[in-house]
């Protein structure tokens, strides 16, 4: 019999804590499937946020770090910077690398650190129940934007890798979602893709992922992975948005 | 050498492969040392990063990794690294951390003070957590000192303070360094560096078990203990027969000595002791020292910070005045003097 799904060998048999229908839970599982095929479980240090994904360490059979809320870029830049050797991510929401932690995140990226980014970006801030996150569309409800978010008061959601794409030291960067069979594929090449490029020590890397909160948006599963298609993609589209794969002259 | 390059110089002997920094005056001599010495060398780091923030996190993840790492900064600065020393601490991550203190609070002014004296002892940021804190006072004891952060950082697991001042980072005094830089440290033992051949770690201290978090803070507090036993130091002046002793640290220990001095060509029997390590504060010297004195003067660059841990340990014994400047008012030793000599008078001592 031909085996052709199991269990990533860099995924720990844990019950994931998520809610049913988040994203966490498939991007995790894809990092790790990325991990095992490129032979990067023995080099790897993750670095996840504070945030629902706090736990991520008890996922990952990676070595594993706690980052303070937003500075992951800034850890991973001295991990990196001490010992190159090491295949270094950080895992971060949105309120993380696009609100508390945008210097470190700006920083590092344009200073073209060796490094990986999964952002995670839900619109919203999860673990703490659901308040506006700077990635929360115009007129959605969150409960510290109780009347819908209003770009006079509260601005318009942040694009972070629109932003990224613009600075000279990053190497790739690619906004995906998780939310179909097909898109689930996209990002795992995505991942990989980005993986690689810090192999080949491009530069900053970073896979901006729309992932569904179920929960937070009070929808079912299904309508929360229909919303990300029809609301949030139109905000956040997808696709490619820097890529030094081709150029020859980037370091 | 200037004190802030002194301790560069120092770092590097003790094996530090790591800087991070973000400019601050009256520090920027050592982020430029560093600057100098560990960019574009192969092993080494060295980045300016675009905070103290940044940087603070950028030790902690040299840290992860098992190289030695410093930042530094001054006062403000400092404020902003407290989240960062927080993690260190609570992470058991060896770090060096350099404040030469300015006036404060706020802005401040760039003149040396002592007014982080609380905010380094007590921990500083968020927690229940110690830092070692070390208070040089001299050139050549912040090349002393520094070296020996890395060691007690090591040893125990723990973030260092080397508590300085603007005074100290900018004076210029010969200086020995007593060792050579190591050709290769070994790797610690809790070094994240990927899980070849072992399981993989988790270096992290959130748990939604409260009991699980109590045990950490017993951990930690348990070294703590140990650290109060193996590495108090201080020193004493004249105090032998001295009817009333000084207590002061740093920079106003050296003033305070050249004002003892005087005192003493005056006839006047007073003696100094001086605290090496603040924390832990060398409480028993100070209980020792009150079994032939009963006469104490703090004198500090602050508005009275130290003197709580000198009260703490002489727990009513004897009589402790205070004089203090703040601001970063430097005070001559010629006014330490009439302070000490009006207070001998009014105390009945001669």
């Amino acid at each position: 019999m031909k085996l052709i799904y199991s269990r990533p060998k860099s995924l720990k048999k844990a019950v994931f804590h998520y809610c049913p229908g988040c994203g966490h839970s498939v991007a995790h599982r894809l990092i790790c499937e990325v991990i095992d095929e490129m032979g990067l479980q023995e080099k790897t240090l993750g670095i996840p946020p504070p945030g629902c994904s706090v736990f991520a360490y008890n996922y990952f059979d990676v070595d594993m770090a706690e980052s303070a809320h937003g500075r992951g870029a800034a850890v991973a830049t001295g991990v990196k910077r001490a010992y190159p050797e090491i295949v270094v991510f950080t895992y971060q929401g949105d309120g993380d690398l696009a609100g508390i932690g945008t210097a470190e995140t700006i920083h590092a990226a344009n200073r073209g650190e060796n490094i990986t980014t999964i952002f995670i970006n839900n619109a919203v801030y999860g673990m703490t129940g659901g308040q506006m996150a700077p990635t929360t569309l115009c007129g959605m409800k969150t409960t510290t934007t109780p009347y819908g978010r209003d770009h006079l008061l509260e601005g318009h959601p942040i694009k972070m890798s629109e932003i990224l794409a613009l600075l000279e030291g990053v190497a790739y960067i690619e906004r995906v979602a998780v939310n179909s069979p097909s898109n689930i594929r996209k990002t795992k090449k995505a991942i990989a893709k980005a993986f690689q490029m810090q192999l080949d020590k491009r530069g900053f890397s970073m896979v901006e992922i729309l992932s569904p909160c179920p929960t937070n948006w009070k929808m079912s599963s299904v309508q929360a992975w229909k919303w990300v298609d029809e609301e949030m993609a139109k905000v956040f589209p997808l696709g490619v948005f820097k890529d030094v794969t081709e150029k020859k002259d980037a370091d | 050498m200037d004190g802030n390059s002194a301790i560069g110089e120092a770092a590097i002997r003790a094996g530090c492969r790591c800087y991070f920094g973000y400019p601050i005056t009256p520090q920027n001599e050592l982020t430029e040392y560093m600057a100098m010495h560990l960019s574009r060398k192969k092993g080494c780091a060295f980045v300016q990063a675009e905070s103290e923030l940044a940087a603070i996190n950028m030790v902690y993840g040299a840290s992860l990794v098992g190289a030695r790492a410093m930042t530094s900064s001054s006062s403000p600065g400092i404020s902003l690294k407290q989240e960062g020393i927080s993690y260190l601490a609570a992470c058991e991550l060896p770090a060096v951390i350099v404040n030469m203190q300015r006036g404060g609070p706020g802005l401040g002014s760039i003149s040396a003070a002592q007014s982080d004296y609380f905010q380094a002892t007590r921990g500083g940021g968020h927690g229940d957590y110690r830092t070692i804190v070390l208070g040089p006072s001299s050139v050549q004891e912040l090349a002393d000192l520094t070296m020996r952060a890395f060691e007690l950082a090591d040893k125990y697991k723990i973030p260092v303070i080397i508590l300085g001042d603007g005074v100290l980072g900018q004076m210029m005094e010969p200086v020995e360094f007593k060792k050579e830089a190591p050709a290769e440290l070994p790797i610690r033992e809790n070094s994240l560096r990927g899980a070849t051949g072992r399981p993989s770690k988790i270096v992290k201290t959130f748990t939604s078990n409260p009991s699980e978090l109590e045990e950490i803070n017993w951990s930690l507090f348990r070294r703590y203990t140990l650290i109060k036993k193996q590495e108090t130091t201080c020193e004493t002046f004249m105090v032998d027969d001295a009817r009333l002793v000084v207590i002061a640290f740093g920079i106003a220990a050296r003033i305070a000595k050249g004002a003892i001095k005087t005192a003493r060509a005056e006839g006047l029997k007073i003696g100094l002791l001086r605290p090496i390590t603040l924390w832990p504060f060398p409480e028993e010297q100070v209980k020792e020292v009150a079994k032939t004195t009963g006469q104490f003067l703090v004198f500090e660059m602050n508005m009275g910070q130290m003197i709580e841990d000198v009260q703490l340990a002489l727990a009513g014994q004897g009589e402790v005045a205070f004089y203090g400047r703040p601001g970063g008012v430097i005070p001559a030793p010629s006014e330490v003097a009439r302070v000490i000599t009006r207070l001998y008078y009014q105390k009945g001592l001669k």
